[in-house]
């Protein structure tokens, strides 16, 4: 295969950011097709190069770009299924929002520095999963950090915009320290950064610090995949425009630290203690941000919740030893969570806020919007996971994966033997998995109930909190094109991407190759939970519908499933204040201590040096009388002086 | 003659104009004192050429070179203390410190402190 | 120099005692004493006029000493240059800058104590130096160095061409006082620039 190909996928959207910022503010009119086409282009070459590649292949190629002391860098380009599998979503979802961006974003003034950076982190995402190498993958990796940062403050007029995108780039740079740490101990034990050459000694049983390592690296994937405790920026993040976050915070970026740990997953069988942690992460992550997402008013940070919950799955499933499950679900909530996002772009476009409650008291958004509102269905039942969906299949692999793991027959298939899983991982997440099912269910319904169906029973109040991204659009009239086809194209994976998985020689095929059908026990308990979620969210709505025909004041479906928990719910369950009181004001108690300490005793010196010559100065200036004999006088006496000493010297 | 009388007698002429120079106040009792000083050289010239036996007779040529640049300088000078004396209505030397530091422009800077301040 | 010295004044032991004086020193010593209290009273007295009198007396004295040197051109020229037109022009600035007559009680400084400290000092360190240099060093006054017509002759052979450059300097000096004393144009009540000028007696009045 040509090599070019690969290349290019992630070059061609690096250079059409560069284009795009070196000519957006004298060209405005070249901002739109150097978004749109480079990344369209990338996305076609992803398909071929993966069409190309086919099935059970690999393809390794490296150069190396100087010798270095230590273990060898190189450009290195690793591709497989997975790689494939999740180029093509990247593209797909990349050339779809920056279509959207196109209408979203039209009398934006910054619009071609967003659209340059949305193409850049494009390319590091297609970098991040094309590398073959680990210290290229995480040059991808921090690119994305810091066009993720550039992204959320894009509305920087905003306060919460700024503190949001500052919060990310914060947590996620916690988490990307132990990050590299991990990378480097990894590249010291095994001797290379080249991840085929890391699997190898993993596979050989060379690494002497697995679980060490692994632990590391966790952390660098909780933060930027948004998993307990470094989840806080993801729900924040969605200060940034709509288009972004269906980008960045549901399909791609936080997609790259599951897709890290299932390239390294051999590295992670060998610990099992890495394997219980990240179980348990993910399942406090998984009810945590379900629970909060029943909670919210805010209809992107339901949905950011939402992506909390099923990155929670996929680091489940990961727990459970099983790689295709997770890469499997990473793609089906890629697509259907980009599809949510987007219609939910379109939704606030038209209704001018983004709170449900206030959505639902406008008469008519529904017809106002219809492609939005059939796709957000279709999305959102892919969520709950209803068959044929395929949120259905994915989670219910993942939920077999789990079933697999509790009963000690872990589905690692060649990566490592099934015993390298511990049976409480695998209990830990299918409990937690199916509570979330049920848990999903409920706040999908919950969201899609509130949002389209409830009855104007009041005036729409003037100071509802109105979204503050730039809109002039007339919402007497119909989105325009470049915002509903979009929607359309990713309902279609949204609804056929799962039946994928049921034969063995489809998608299993381009992955490791083992079967993701469903299981039956698991399939039954999970769309039980599901159904079960689904009535209880409808009987809360109606119960809340009713109360509000009978005058009483409008209640929260949520409100009533929740009980006492719907407070510390809505809130993150107070993570944000409890790392306000542990981090930030120990921090800012040490910031005025220095500055204190700066101000009284640095400055003191500095002031001290400055006053003596300062006082020096100023007697020396009572000699500047301006009287010409006082000089004179001076004058003579010194020569008087000289002559004196001279005298008496020779 | 013994040299060391002029010689001595110029010594002290000259110390005398040093303290005019510098202890009077009036310009022109300045300038007189200048003339004090120069006479004093002026005798040490001749006293030297004469001691000396300088055929070319430098130190008297030197002398009546002096005598004439004196009188210019006078004249100048005096010039000069009219010029200031027209303009200031005062021939004091030190009440003509235009050069020197400023107070008023510290008085001045603190007033405006003090707005500040208040 | 000890062999300039050694070379140009007499070696006559006999005549170098201090003890017993010629007549010409006697005389030189007298008005030397004259003019050195003349100078001194001139620079102190509290009468301006008093003090250029008292300059005329000095500048006087020193012709006749210039004459004890035997440089009679110069004491001449002394007397008309000095005495005829620098007095003048000094008692014409006295009198132009309404000098008062009589007692003035500022006509000092207040940099005398300082003056008085330098002027000592210059004194007494020349004085010191001068008399250890040439205490032996002796004039012999016998030739006539400085008369007319020798005068006349050295400076019109050897120093003609500085006597020239000078007579231009005095044409540059009479041109520049002229200018400087030029009134200009209703420069009669020319004022100070406001701001720029102070006068530190009527500072101290308002004070």
């Amino acid at each position: 295969m040509n090599l070019a190909l690969p290349i290019l996928v992630p070059a061609l959207p690096a250079l059409g950011a560069a284009a795009g910022l070196a000519t957006g503010r004298r060209h405005p009119g070249l901002a739109r097709p150097l978004a749109v086409l480079p990344v369209a282009v990338s996305a076609v070459l992803a398909v071929v190069t993966a069409l190309h590649l086919g099935t059970g292949t690999t393809l390794d190629a490296a150069t190396r770009l100087a010798p270095t002391g230590g273990p060898e860098i190189s450009l290195a380009l690793h591709l497989d299924g997975f790689s494939s599998l999740i180029s093509v979503l990247v593209g797909l979802v990349a050339t779809c929002v920056q279509v959207y961006s196109t209408a979203y974003l039209k009398d934006d003034p910054r619009y071609p520095s967003y659209a340059a950076l949305v193409s850049l982190f494009t390319a590091a995402m297609f970098l991040v999963v094309y590398s073959g190498d680990l210290i290229v993958l995480l040059v991808g990796w921090e690119v994305m950090g810091i066009c993720s940062y550039f992204l959320i403050g894009h509305h920087w007029e905003g306060a919460d915009a700024r503190s949001a995108s500052l919060k990310a780039f914060l947590v996620t740079k916690l988490g990307d320290v132990p990050f590299l740490f991990g990378l480097f101990l990894l590249g010291a034990d095994a001797g290379s950064f080249r991840i085929t050459e890391v699997l190898r000694t993993a596979a050989a049983g060379g690494l002497q610090h697995p679980t060490l390592i692994a632990l590391l690296l966790l952390a660098g994937v909780a933060g930027k995949s948004a998993q307990f405790p470094l989840h806080t920026w993801l729900p924040d993040a969605m200060a940034g425009p709509t288009p972004v976050s269906a980008l960045i915070h549901a399909a791609t970026m936080v997609a790259a630290g599951i897709y890290l740990v299932a390239r390294l997953l051999p590295v992670f069988l060998l610990s099992s203690a890495a394997l219980l942690v990240l179980a348990v992460m993910a399942a406090v992550t998984m009810v945590g941000s379900a629970l909060c997402a029943l909670a919210q008013d805010d209809l992107k940070r339901v949905l950011a919740y939402s992506t909390v919950g099923q990155l929670g799955y996929m680091a489940g499933a990961l727990a459970s030893g099983d790689r295709q499950a997770a890469v499997f679900h990473l793609v089906a909530h890629g697509a259907f969570k980009a599809l949510l996002f987007l219609t939910a772009g379109v939704v606030i476009h038209a209704a001018h806020t983004n709170s449900i409650s206030a959505m639902s008291r406008i008469d008519g958004l529904r017809r106002r919007v219809p492609d939005a509102y059939w796709t957000m269905g279709l999305g959102l039942a892919a969520l709950v996971g209803l068959p044929p969906f395929a949120g259905f299949f994915s989670k219910e692999s993942v939920l077999t994966a789990a079933e697999h793991a509790a009963r000690g027959e872990a589905l690692t298939g060649h990566l490592g033997p099934a015993s390298a899983v511990p049976a409480a991982a695998g209990w830990t997440v299918l409990v937690a998995g199916l509570l979330t099912a049920l848990l999903t269910a409920a706040y999908a319904t919950r969201l899609w109930l509130v949002a389209f169906h409830a009855k104007p029973v009041a005036p729409a109040e003037a100071d509802a909190p109105y979204s503050p991204e730039i809109d002039e659009a007339d919402p007497a009239h119909a989105e325009p094109a470049a915002m509903r086809w979009p929607l359309w194209v990713l309902a279609v994976p949204t609804m056929g991407f799962g039946l994928l998985g049921l034969r063995t020689d489809w998608l299993p095929r381009l992955l490791d190759g083992e079967p993701l059908r469903p299981g039956f026990e698991t399939a039954v308990l999970g769309t039980g939970a599901a159904a079960i979620g689904i009535v209880l969210g409808y009987a809360a709505w109606r119960t809340a519908t009713a109360r509000a025909a009978a005058g009483q004041p409008a209640t929260d479906p949520g409100r009533l499933l929740l009980g006492p928990l719907h407070g510390p719910a809505q809130h993150g369950f107070g993570v944000d204040r409890l790392y306000s009181a542990l981090f930030v004001r120990p921090t800012a108690a040490a910031a005025r201590l220095v500055r204190f300490l700066d101000r009284a005793v640095v400055e003191t010196y500095v002031r001290g040096a400055g006053a003596a010559p300062g006082w020096l100065g100023r007697a020396v200036r009572f000699a500047q009388t301006g009287n010409a004999q006082g000089y004179l006088s001076a004058l003579l006496a010194g020569a008087v002086l000289l002559a004196v000493l001279v005298a008496v010297g020779s | 003659m013994h040299l060391a009388y002029p010689a001595v007698l110029a010594v002290l002429l000259f110390s005398v104009g040093v303290y005019g120079v510098l202890a009077r106040r009036n310009v022109i009792l300045v300038l007189m004192s200048v003339e004090l000083m120069l006479n004093a050289v002026n005798l040490n010239l001749v006293a030297f050429d004469v001691w000396l036996r300088d055929t070319l007779h430098a130190g008297q040529a030197l002398t009546l070179f002096t005598i004439t640049v004196a009188a210019a300088e006078i004249g100048l000078g005096l010039a000069v203390v009219l010029l200031v004396y027209r303009t200031r209505r005062t021939a004091a030397v030190d009440e003509v410190t235009a050069l020197g530091d400023r107070h008023e422009a510290d008085e001045l800077s603190d007033g405006e402190k003090e707005q500040a301040a208040a | 120099m000890s062999t300039l010295l050694a070379a140009a004044g007499s070696l006559e032991p006999a005549a170098r005692s201090y003890l017993s004086p010629t007549g010409q020193e006697i005389v030189f010593l007298l008005v030397g004493a004259l003019v050195l209290g003349a100078a001194v009273v001139s620079v102190t007295t509290r009468q301006l006029v008093h003090a250029a009198l008292w300059l005329v007396v000095a500048l006087g004295g020193l012709a006749v000493e210039f004459l004890l040197l035997t440089a009679e051109f110069v004491a001449w020229v002394q007397v008309l240059v000095y005495l005829g037109s620098v007095v003048v022009l000094v008692l014409f600035g006295l009198m132009l800058t309404r000098a008062p007559i009589g007692r003035s009680p500022e006509a000092d400084s207040g940099n005398r104590p300082a003056a008085l400290a330098v002027g000592a000092a210059s004194a007494a360190t020349l004085v010191t130096l001068v008399v250890d240099a040439f205490r032996s060093s002796w004039i012999d006054l016998s030739g006539a160095a400085g008369t007319t017509r020798l005068t006349g002759e050295y400076l019109f052979s050897h120093w003609v061409l500085p006597f020239e450059a000078l007579s231009v300097l005095l044409l540059a000096a009479l041109v520049g006082a002229i200018v400087l004393s030029r009134a200009k144009g209703g420069s009669a009540d020319a004022k100070p620039r406001a701001g720029k000028l102070r006068t530190g007696l009527t500072k101290q009045k308002e004070r």
